[in-house]
């Protein structure tokens, strides 16, 4: 079943943009070039543009939970608070430590930054709307954010500072932890459908409600469960952000970064956050299926729905220690995911699924 | 399906694998050592995908730059000392290993360039080549599959072994 063609689909607005870049003439592989020259420009603008809106409603939702105002001063309840907040940050001073490892304190805010935009290669914003359907999708995007792992590292060592060292430490023991949880969750969907292409794992889920993977009893729920706590142990956030952990480490991994190098950090958290509730949306919850409204529209209101529960998660319960967090992951979070897994893939084999 | 001429991608691709390659033995900071060796890694990966092997790079990244790199940091980073940067590690027997590498390249390249008949498949590569790696995992190859599952899994039980400490 699909609906009917809603008002507002973007996917013709860049067949048009290709027939008016072919119009120009230009030799094919140059044409390759500008178009995914201009792909990966929008990209980057739109996810820029949220993660400034990620970061004022995180405020807003923070305060709002400890009764106070948030921001207020800039524009309506201070809505251009954080654009402010970025001027002010590219235009810092950049503080540099004379003991740092010049090569390694310097690449790793980049490589921070890139793997955090570098999974929206394979993320359907809407219907037609991905930049390139990998057939390795959810598998290709599991892969380049463990270079986010990297980026913890190596700003950990590059800082040559103890907290940071530690932040790093402590990142990458977590991440490490967490992955597997989280891909033994994936598998599951991946496991159904029978594909790993982002758009094949949607396309499974169109119609009825009940076909989104969230609903599909019994190992559809428990599956999200998993997969969005182990993507909040993924994105660093709280509960689980002891790499940051700013009572204890003070900062962890960024202590030594200000200005630009800092708010690339900063925003790369922000993306990441996105990501791991665009996932969520792709997998469990239907992509960009919906009725009415146009299917990025639907995309975006249940991204935003998920990095709204995230948001809750991190303002209403405390941090873990780091042991509770590694016993967490390693004696309940791989256990369930594995029975889960083994339970999924019985009743696929026996058919009692629909 | 194979071109005849290298690609730009490739000759890129390949100048930074030589080049990270020789950064992982030559440089005195081991933790810029394994950033080489992440580098070199992935730029393989990018050699799997010129292939038209996207499982295999997916599968390269999350395994040697996502697992085995990362764990060798977290091993660099939790030696004692190690963080003091004033420590250079020095390559001990450097004649000895330039020799055997020379013989291993040299080697090498003459058998490639000797061999004068590849056998090659020349069928085009599947519509959905990771289906196909799966199936053939599961059917064809299924005993080599389960005996390296068996050995990682008797590797990781043995480390567990190793390195817990007796309650006493």
């Amino acid at each position: 079943m699909s609906y009917p063609l809603a008002f507002g689909e973007l996917h013709g607005l860049f067949g048009w943009l290709y027939e008016l870049l072919e119009s120009t003439g230009l030799p094919q592989p140059w044409l390759d070039v500008v178009r995914y020259a201009m792909l990966g420009a929008m990209v980057f603008g739109v996810l820029s543009l949220l993660a400034l809106f990620l970061v004022w409603w995180e405020r807003k939702i923070a305060a709002h939970i400890q009764q106070r105002f948030g921001p207020m001063r800039h524009g309506w309840h201070g809505w251009y608070q954080t654009v402010v907040d970025a001027v002010k940050l590219l235009t810092k001073e950049d503080i540099l430590v004379d003991t740092r490892d010049k090569f390694v304190f310097f690449w790793a805010p980049v490589i921070c930054f890139v793997a955090a935009f570098l999974a929206y290669v394979s993320i359907p914003f809407g219907e037609g709307l991905i930049v390139s359907d990998l057939n390795i999708g959810i598998l290709y995007v599991i892969a380049i954010t463990t270079f986010t792992i990297l980026s913890l590292l190596m700003a950990g060592w590059g800082s040559n500072n103890k907290y940071a060292l530690l932040g790093g430490i402590r990142s990458a023991a977590q991440v490490i932890s967490y992955e597997i949880p989280m891909v033994a969750s994936i598998l599951v969907v991946v496991l159904f459908v029978g594909s790993l292409s982002m758009v094949d794992i949607v396309n499974s889920q169109s119609g009825w409600i009940t076909n989104w993977f969230v609903f599909r009893l019994p190992f559809g729920p428990i599956a999200f469960l998993t997969y969005i706590v182990a993507a909040t142990a993924e994105a660093n956030r709280t509960p689980f952000d002891i790499p940051e952990a700013e009572q204890e480490l003070v900062a962890g991994y960024n202590i030594e970064y200000s200005g630009m190098k800092f708010a690339m950090f900063f925003l790369a958290e922000f993306v990441n956050g996105f990501t791991v509730s665009a996932i969520a949306v792709t997998l469990f919850f239907g992509g960009w299926h919906g009725p009415f409204l146009p299917s990025w529209v639907w995309f975006l209101l249940k991204t935003f729905a998920v990095v709204f529960l995230l948001m809750m998660f991190r303002w209403t319960y405390p941090r873990l220690r780091v042991d509770q967090l590694m016993e967490f992951a390693w004696k309940f979070m791989v256990p369930v995911t594995f029975a889960n897994l083994i339970l999924a893939a019985w009743m696929k084999y026996a058919g009692w699924y629909w | 399906m194979m071109e005849s001429q290298p690609s730009i991608a490739f000759w890129l691709l390949a100048i930074v694998i030589l080049t990270s390659g020789f950064m992982v033995v030559s440089l005195r900071n081991i933790f810029h050592c394994a950033l080489n060796l992440i580098m070199c890694l992935f730029s393989v990966a990018g050699i799997f995908i010129l292939l038209g092997a996207e499982f295999l790079a997916a599968a390269q990244v999350l395994i040697y730059v996502g697992a085995v790199a990362i764990l060798m940091i977290f091993a660099i980073m939790l030696t004692s000392e190690i963080s003091n940067r004033r420590i250079v590690q020095t390559t001990e027997n450097k004649s000895v290993a330039l020799f055997i590498s020379v013989i291993f390249a040299l080697s090498s390249v003459f058998l490639i360039m000797g061999t004068k008949i590849w056998r090659m498949s020349d069928q085009a590569l599947p519509e959905n080549n990771t289906l196909t790696i799966g199936k053939y995992l599961m059917t064809e190859y299924m005993l080599p599959f389960e005996v390296v599952s068996v050995l990682l899994l008797a590797a990781m039980i043995g480390a567990i072994v190793l390195a817990r400490k007796e309650a006493s």
